[in-house]
């Protein structure tokens, strides 16, 4: 493919992205709660149930406690939006996770510009937690970018013929741990949680209220769509069979995810930062020392 | 169709309830009733609030917050008043502390009775509740562009040259009201 056609896919994808992803976030959160409901044995809400709540949402009263706020939760929205176009149009895994950070950086910000003692409490769970899942997050750039000819280009890594999981099970399954930090899932959803759950008040989001909460539960669904793209970039190696199994991973790590969900309760902050900065070392960051090793002495990966 | 009637979430207080009723609005969320299938979700965020369920009746000392509550949330919203006391006061009218009713402290839409009120009758009382949310939405537009007119026109009184004058005339004086 010519440059010119790698520019003209990346747009494509890019546009999709912005596009679809809130389409496919709010349907993955539609199934999240009917399957969440057959769990618990109810019958469950509609399927397009958290459309129609955003669409509530939009149409309450405006009420905010200061300017910033709305201000700090768009671009919230707005950097999310930015991560998801740069992972789709194949750019940087370093520049993604850092656009990443911004975003979340922005929702903690915007929880802090209220007085409550929920939002303010909720936004440093909010921090504890960023501190918690980044180092995997970094483990997992590095580990992908050790298999795929040493690149961080997200092209690169889809297009390198080396399948990740193969090299990286341990990275991959401490990823699935954080995964569910970032899902905002039991036992770790100590800042803000979904559903009916409550814990402190409505946590980061408790001074949210009509469209500024309508926007976060948007970046939320533009998040979910990046996040299950990072799964999918284990998988993918450039040829359509690993990307049909690509994005069953994906689903089956989401479904994974719901099931997590409703078996655990909720735990401590410190067992959260523990147990992830546990397994980001002996998981994550095994692993890739030995792929680094494996490949410096020659038998590994390229 | 609004969208509201479609995801309606709930506030629920316990004003001074015996909790029979609170029982009986646990009970809704249960498997056996399971409200979420209309969309209906406890949220315990008077922010994120559209219906007000209030147990119990109102006391001396609850007022402050029932009033609270129903301030927080955002329009359109809507109270129902679940079980006798929440209604009239129940049994508990002629006692020293209790004011009586929900009603005699916020408004309310929708009354229950019942002691307890049973699953089936607080679900029908919120389903009825929708259709005032509704009629609420529907003159929601109207109203915030009335408040927004009514602000702009105090802020050009605020603007008043004269009036202005007046406060520097008084800081000047020294009368002590000056500075900040």
């Amino acid at each position: 493919m010519t440059a010119n056609g790698i520019n003209v896919a990346a747009a494509l994808s890019v546009v999709a992205y912005i596009v679809l992803a809130p389409f496919v976030g709010g349907l993955l959160a539609g199934i999240d709660r009917r399957i969440s409901a057959r769990m618990q044995g109810r019958f469950g809400p509609p399927l397009l149930q958290p459309f129609y709540d955003v669409l509530k949402l939009l149409e309450k009263e405006p009420v905010t406690v200061n300017r910033g706020q709305d201000f700090y939760v768009a671009c919230c929205l707005i950097f999310m939006m930015v991560t998801g176009a740069l992972f789709f149009a194949g750019m940087s895994l370093l520049l993604v996770i850092f656009t990443l950070t911004t975003a979340s950086v922005f929702l903690v910000v915007a929880a802090y510009s209220s007085n409550s003692p929920y939002a303010q409490v909720g936004a440093e769970r909010e921090l504890l937690q960023m501190m918690a899942y980044e180092p995997m997050v970094l483990i997992a750039a590095v580990g992908l970018y050790l298999v795929s000819g040493r690149s961080f280009g997200i092209s690169d890594i889809i297009g390198s013929p080396a399948v990740g999981v193969v090299y990286l099970p341990g990275i991959f399954i401490g990823f699935l741990f954080i995964l569910t930090i970032k899902l905002r899932k039991s036992p770790f959803d100590l800042s803000m949680s979904h559903h009916a759950h409550q814990e402190l008040v409505k946590g980061l989001t408790t001074e949210f209220s009509g469209k500024t909460l309508a926007i976060l539960e948007i970046s939320h669904w533009y998040e979910n769509v990046f996040l299950l793209g990072f799964v999918f970039l284990f998988f993918a190696n450039g040829t359509p069979l690993m990307a049909v199994v690509g994005v069953a991973v994906c689903l089956i790590a989401y479904f994974l995810e719901v099931f997590i969900d409703n078996v655990n309760a909720r735990m401590k902050w410190q067992f959260a930062l523990n147990s992830s900065w546990i397994v980001a070392l002996v998981f994550g960051a095994t692993n890739m020392m030995v792929v680094y090793f494996a490949s410096v002495s020659g038998w590994g990966v390229q | 169709m609004p969208y509201i009637t479609k995801s309606p979430w709930i506030i629920h207080y316990d004003g001074s309830s015996c909790n029979g009723c609170d029982i009986e609005v646990l009970a809704c969320l249960t498997p056996m009733y399971d409200v979420e299938r209309f969309g209906i979700i406890n949220t315990g965020n008077p922010k994120h609030a559209d219906i007000f369920l209030v147990t119990g009746s109102v006391n001396e000392q609850n007022i402050s917050v029932i009033k609270q509550i129903y301030e927080q949330m955002p329009r359109p919203k809507v109270v129902v008043a679940v079980g006798i006391c929440a209604t009239s006061g129940g049994v508990f009218r002629e006692c020293y502390n209790i004011m009586g009713g929900i009603d005699t402290v916020i408004p309310v839409d929708v009354y229950v009775p019942g002691c307890a009120a049973r699953p089936e009758a607080i679900i029908d009382g919120v389903v009825k509740g929708l259709g005032v949310l509704a009629e609420k939405r529907g003159r929601l537009p109207a109203e915030l562009a009335e408040e927004a007119a009514a602000r702009r026109a105090a802020e050009r009184e605020d603007d008043d040259p004269e009036a202005v004058m007046t406060f520097e005339v008084s800081e000047d004086a020294g009368d002590g009201k000056g500075g900040a």
